[in-house]
């Protein structure tokens, strides 16, 4: 045990050639990715509050990549081949687990776009299958594929390669790495404001730690960004809301899958430890108490006992929330702001975890390069002008 | 569960209504004068702060009203709601 | 160390009521009023538990929710995968056995506990039942507030005058504004209270807290003051002479009660005196008082600040929401003055911290060592705090190692919050009645009940039920589909089309209104005639579609989609009253007023003529896209001339009431033509070979109506409408968009298929659209489909591909309208 070092704390120096503001798993992976893909090592990542402590530590881990549009299976299969090299990467178990996940459909139109979903997904190279009632029965037997339910299962689209990980393993392994490699984390450092140069142009942040300048800032702060961006004048297409997850008691294992259900709001898998770990939906109003309704929860646990009919007798144990930014087209905003100096990554909404190491990696590279990451030149904000939205609800609506 | 003040039926849980998000942003007089980024900004851009924030919800399961809110979203608390033809307080 | 029953005490049991229970495979006998926990101290039980993952022996330690060692599975009368001992209110037959921190799920039935759900509303809510609760308790009623008092324990002093009394309540969260779940749970039932409070009070006590020492988790060892509740409250004394370990007066007074008074024998260390400990004992009865923490997780969870206080050695309320107040105990009242003492260093990898997380002081120290300073990250390394206790335990006792090993101050850091729930709670128990049918609400046609007679196979669209198809004995789903079709294509078939969003939009400015929120212009629409149209959301995309009838000048009946019949009625609204409440309009939903029977097919005239009516049907008197009102079958009916099979189609509107007799009236006037009822299924196939998209399959949020080969539906002129100026954005305005079209092929292509124009066979492979609607055209006999495909109206008469795993269907891109392209069939 005492063979593991962590990231250093550092004392902020006056100056960097980068500034990522927030200290998440966007944040980490983008600083280490700077320093090891592009020898930027001049970085500082500052986080407000405890390193990794915002929607990583609140998340549900599912990692996927099989989404509709070819713009985002394109980061997110780029983010799923990223976390099978994760380990050797870091060099740290971070307990990555492709145990499949699936996304059931419980009624025609939703049978309809997951078929979709699965032939767009071959011919994108995400490995996807379509399960009969029975097939889903056979994958995963807990699930009651009952005609009589309700919302009876249809069937259901496996993506054998996604799975979960565990989430502080993996921010703490980028710190770790991106620190070994000379990048400074400052925890506790609240950015109060920004300095600004020549033409308005970001040299910097203004924080409860004293003023830290940088050649570029970076923001990564998820549901805080509209924050940081009136900072400087800028208006986002995103709102911040609360999004519920609880975890069950402990029990011995009888989960090896991850199975969503975007009709009924049930995103569950079974942690190592042996708590079901579950996603609720997202409250519908502005909040950024880091707290939702109960009632999300108990339209959660209705449907989710009614598709596993084992989980009756389950405890929930805890309940928390995060604070998701969300944009129009539930798909994220990753580049120039179109201010000088400062660049944007944000709106990743419930997909957020499980992008990590490929925002990081497309991120760092906008940031070092300042041109966009062909992973995520469509992404940019200026989709809400031209219309060229990616809209991830329209036609296959699967959050997290 | 909200406790949310309908300005015609008083106070109602957060289930019998629907949220509308930011309030006072009107519809262009005239959308063909403006520019894409214009138009962009009415479509998509919104106000998203923590602390008191301007906006509407609609009373669906009850009088089927829209009324406005600020509301303070760092606590959830909301500190008025009043009617669509009120001057915001 | 022998813990026995004494002859007679114990203020919660009833001595006359004896009751027998199985643990761990032997039969004990209890009283009414015992908890599990108690019985088994009566029985000289203290043992027989296993730590979870080092799998040391352990014992009961507390008298409450903060257990961290006396885990069971309750089997009987109940079912309970794993419930603090403590926890369980003891019955006879109880039956129960050990688990060591790791629950099992049954795969069978198993004996359950009814749930239900609760609401009410008060002024005041008191949480905790105690000497503070139940004055605050009064003094609300007092002032004439309704009041309700929960507590926990399922022996509550008598609740005040006034008050609704709740035992075995637990307050397992506060929400926002004073609302409060309560879980009562009871040998018969648990029961969710859902409570909304003007004001809100927490009068939620105490809780002792352990120390960590070499050794503090062997059986034997008990915070002192649950040895004081089992020996007032269950007549139960845990030994003659315990040992004490204590910071603080309050673990004297409870040896002192434990050995009612006797004389002071056993070893006791008072850090107050003595801060540097004798030799602890390492066998044996010991009590331990670490100090008393408030009980504070309901404050933190709603955003109460806490404070340190440096004289009670704990965290005490600091600013909380106007409505909650604490009181008492929680409120740092009462709390006795404590030494600050945490740890006793020696073996630090057997001084146990978070018991049932099997986490010690070295623990800590390793994660600290590792380059850890934040007590959330210990939390995370050491994943203290997060078992069934949630760290009542040893959430401060961690962060205030963690305090003292960093060398900050004991404030630097508290501890970590604990989450609602305050105490587990079952799924099924928050899930409550909505369960089965009642998940969400079913909506049937009035004419349901003929469906299920003839054994319709329904699909869900929205909540409603629509029958999909009328299999006879013997068909599947391709035979039955594909007679209900031959049927309307040759002779008559019916629809039951009730389900249909209807709307009124009545007032003067109706028809200003409806050319704002629809693409064409509906104010141009004579009364008698119908004009079918297109919603867009404000970025130019399909919304809904459905046809207007205008009623009167001042009068429109319009239709939406059946899913989206709320989201249409209430964009009006939101229109008409954010926007132009300058406008006259008055919007009133008819879906379920209006039965709505379709009657489509070359015979369509001949079977309403037999039926009887009063309308002259006649296409000359009565021409296609307008409506009359008049009887049918002596129904008073509204008729009107649509069509979505591109045959001579009639929709009858009628009272819902009398929906079932027009239905059953038409099946008798068309029997002898062979009319024959149809379902979605059939209605999808006839319109594809139509080339009418549904909203929703053949669109996606993304499609314009020019996309769909539509663009006359669109007005040109000046006038505004909603989705209008996003029509002309760069991406939407682009010449190489997705477009609707036609799919000739010779195996059936699947929905969902994605189209390339060359199959490279590897991946990524570039797409230039995909089937959004595939059907064996029975009335072509042939495979046919729709597809949205780039630049596809310049496509027509090339070969697209379509990859599928092990085959590619080659498709030739056609119109969209596969069948009487002339629409010559419509007037029958």
């Amino acid at each position: 045990m005492c063979a593991v070092r962590y990231w250093r704390a550092a004392e902020p120096k006056t100056t960097y050639e980068v500034v990522i503001v927030g200290g998440g798993g966007h944040g980490l992976a983008t600083a280490y990715s700077l320093a090891k893909r592009h020898g930027i090592t001049d970085v500082c990542v500052v986080e407000k509050g405890w390193l990794a402590g915002g929607n990583m530590a609140r998340n549900t881990t599912i990692i996927r990549s099989n989404y509709l549009w070819e713009e985002s299976a394109a980061i997110y299969e780029h983010s799923l081949k990223l976390w099978e090299g994760l380990e050797e990467e870091l060099g740290v178990d971070v307990e990555f687990s492709p145990r499949g996940v699936l996304n059931l459909a419980h009624d025609l139109g939703e049978v309809r776009s997951s078929m979709r979903r699965v032939h767009a997904n071959r011919l994108n190279g995400v490995d996807a299958e379509w399960l009969t009632p029975e097939d889903v029965a056979a994958f995963c037997p807990l699930i009651n594929i009952s005609p009589s339910l309700r919302y009876p299962v249809l069937g259901a689209t496996l993506q054998r390669r996604g799975g979960t990980a565990r989430h502080d393993k993996v921010a703490w392994a980028y710190a770790t790495r991106a620190s070994e490699l000379g990048v400074d984390i400052v925890e506790h450092a609240e950015v109060t404001g920004f300095l600004r140069g020549p033409g308005g142009r970001v040299e910097g942040v203004s924080t409860s730690r004293g003023e830290i300048r940088g050649a570029k800032v970076a923001l990564a702060a998820a549901g805080h960004t509209s924050e940081l961006a009136a900072m400087v004048g800028l208006r986002l297409p995103l709102q911040s809301h609360p999004l519920q997850a609880l975890v069950s008691a402990l029990y011995e294992p009888i989960l090896d899958c991850v199975v969503m259900s975007n009709k009924v709001h049930v995103y569950v898998s079974q942690a190592d430890k042996g708590e079901l770990v579950m996603g609720a939906g997202i409250d519908a109003y502005n909040g950024y108490a880091q707290r939702g309704s109960f009632h999300v929860i108990e339209e959660q646990l209705a449907a989710a006992v009614e598709l596993f009919a084992i989980f009756a007798h389950a405890k929930l144990l805890r309940t928390w929330g995060g604070i998701v930014d969300v944009c129009p087209d539930a798909s994220p905003i990753v580049g120039w702001s179109g201010i000088d100096g400062l660049f944007l990554n944000c709106g990743w909404g419930t997909g957020g975890f499980k992008a990590t190491p490929a925002a990081g990696w497309a991120y760092a590279e906008t940031i070092a390069t300042g041109e966009p990451s062909e992973l995520v030149r469509p992404f940019s904000l200026e989709r809400f002008t031209t219309g060229a939205l990616i809209d991830e609800h329209g036609a296959a609506a699967v959050a997290h | 569960m909200l406790l949310i003040r309908c300005p015609w039926c008083g106070p109602r849980d957060e289930i019998e209504f629907r949220y509308g998000g930011q309030a006072h942003i009107a519809y262009p007089a005239d959308p063909d004068a403006l520019s894409d980024a214009d138009w962009a900004d009415f479509l998509f851009m919104r106000d998203n702060p923590r602390g008191p924030f301007r906006e509407r919800w609609y009373h669906v399961h009850g009088c089927r009203r829209w009324f406005n809110a600020v509301r303070d979203t760092s606590t959830h608390r909301f500190v008025a709601t009043y009617r669509i033809d009120e001057e915001p307080v | 160390m022998t813990a026995r029953r004494l002859p007679d005490g114990g203020s919660w049991i009833d001595r006359s009521r004896p009751l027998t229970f199985r643990f761990d495979g032997e039969e004990y006998e209890g009283f009414e009023g015992d908890t599990l926990a108690s019985a088994l101290l009566a029985n000289d039980v203290t043992g027989g538990f296993r730590s979870p993952i080092l799998g040391r022996p352990r014992g009961i330690m507390t008298a409450g929710p903060e257990e961290p060692n006396a885990f069971v599975e309750v089997s009987q009368p109940w079912f309970d995968p794993i419930v603090a001992a403590t926890m369980v209110e003891l019955v006879d037959g109880l039956v129960a056995e050990p688990r060591a921190g790791v629950g099992r799920l049954p795969s069978t039935r198993v004996p359950s506990r009814r749930a239900e759900h609760r609401h009410i509303s008060v002024e005041t809510l008191v949480v905790g039942g105690g000497l503070s609760g139940r004055t605050a308790a009064s003094a609300a009623a007092s002032r004439g507030d309704r009041v309700v008092l929960v507590d926990e324990r399922h022996r509550m002093n008598d609740a005040p005058d006034d008050v609704i009394g709740l035992p075995r309540t637990t307050a397992l969260g506060i929400y926002d504004d004073g609302y409060v779940i309560a879980l009562e749970s009871t040998p018969e039932l648990e029961r969710l209270w859902h409570v909304r409070a003007d004001h809100v009070v927490l009068a939620t006590g105490a809780t002792e807290r352990p120390i960590a020492f070499a050794g503090n988790d062997r059986p034997g060892v008990m915070l002192s003051t649950a040895a004081a509740v089992y020996r007032r409250h269950f007549g139960v004394k845990v030994d003659e002479a315990p040992a004490l370990i204590t910071t603080n007066d309050v673990g004297l007074v409870a040896r002192a009660m434990v050995m009612d008074g006797g004389p002071e024998e056993g070893p006791v260390i008072n850090f107050q005196i003595d801060p540097i400990s004798d030799e602890l004992p390492t066998d044996g009865s010991l009590l331990v008082s670490g100090g008393f923490n408030p009980n504070l997780t309901l404050w933190r969870a709603i955003g109460g600040t806490v404070e340190y206080h440096r004289r009670f050695a704990c965290f005490v309320p600091g600013k909380g929401p106007p409505w909650l107040k604490v009181a008492g105990m929680a409120n740092g009242e009462h709390i006795p003055d404590c030494a600050p003492v945490w740890y006793v260093d020696g073996e630090r990898t057997t001084a146990f911290v978070d018991l049932q997380r099997d986490q010690t002081v070295a623990d800590i120290a390793d994660a600290l060592d590792a380059g850890l300073t934040s007590v959330e990250h210990v939390k995370r390394a050491t994943y203290i705090g997060t078992a069934i206790d949630q760290g009542r335990t040893s959430g401060v006792l961690t962060a205030a190692i963690v305090n003292q090993m960093l060398g900050t101050g004991p404030d630097a850091q508290g501890p970590t919050s604990a989450r609602p729930p305050a105490v587990p709670v079952p799924y099924t128990t928050i899930a409550g009645p909505d369960r089965g049918d009642l998940l969400d609400p079913i909506r049937r046609t009035r004419i349901h009940p003929w469906h299920e007679e003839h054994s319709a196979v329904f699909e869900d669209v929205g909540q409603w039920k629509r029958p999909r198809y009328f299999p006879r004995t013997g068909e599947d789903m391709d035979a039955a589909v594909a007679r209900e079709c031959l049927a309307v294509r040759s002779a008559a078939g019916v629809l039951d089309a009730s389900t249909l969003g209807k709307i009124e939009v009545i007032g003067p400015d109706a028809a200003a209104f409806l050319d704002r929120m629809y693409t064409n212009r509906m104010s141009t629409l004579a009364v008698g005639s119908i004009r079918y149209g297109f919603m867009l959301g404000l970025d130019g995309m399909v919304a809904d579609d459905g046809v207007a009838m205008r009623l009167a000048d001042d009068r429109f009946f319009v239709t939406t989609t059946t899913g989206n019949a709320a989201m249409v009625l209430d964009r009006f609204e939101e229109w008409l009253q954010t926007e132009w409440p300058e406008l006259h309009v008055y919007c009133t939903s008819v879906t379920e007023q209006w039965a709505d029977v379709a009657i489509a097919g070359p015979k369509a005239r001949d079977v309403l003529g037999a039926l009887g009516t009063d309308l002259d049907l006649s296409p000359g008197a009565f021409p296609f896209m307008t409506f009359r009102d008049g009887a049918v079958a002596g129904i008073a009916a509204r008729v009107a001339r649509v069509s979505f099979t591109g045959e001579l189609s009639y929709e009858i509107l009628v009272d819902g009431r009398r929906a079932l007799e027009l239905w059953e009236a038409l099946l008798r006037a068309g029997n002898a033509i062979g009319i024959t009822p149809y379902g979605t299924e059939a209605m999808h196939a006839l319109r594809a070979e139509k080339g009418f998209v549904i909203v929703g399959q053949d669109t996606d949020g993304t499609v314009t109506p020019d996309d769909l080969g539509m663009g006359w539906i669109v007005r040109k002129d000046d006038s505004d409408f909603i989705g209008r100026r996003s029509l002309r954005r760069a991406d939407t305005s682009r010449s190489d968009r997705k477009q609707l079209v036609g799919l000739l092929s010779d195996h059936l292509l699947p929905e969902g298929a994605q189209l390339v124009e060359e199959d490279t066979g590897r991946t990524p492979m570039a797409t230039i659209g995909h089937v959004t609607s595939s059907y064996r055209s029975p009335s072509l006999d042939r495979p046919i489909a729709l597809a949205m495909v780039a630049r596809g109206r310049q496509r027509h008469g090339q070969t697209i591909l379509a990859p599928l795993p092990g085959s590619t269907i080659a498709a030739d891109v056609v119109s969209p309208v596969f069948y009487d392209p002339e629409g010559a069939r419509h007037d029958g």
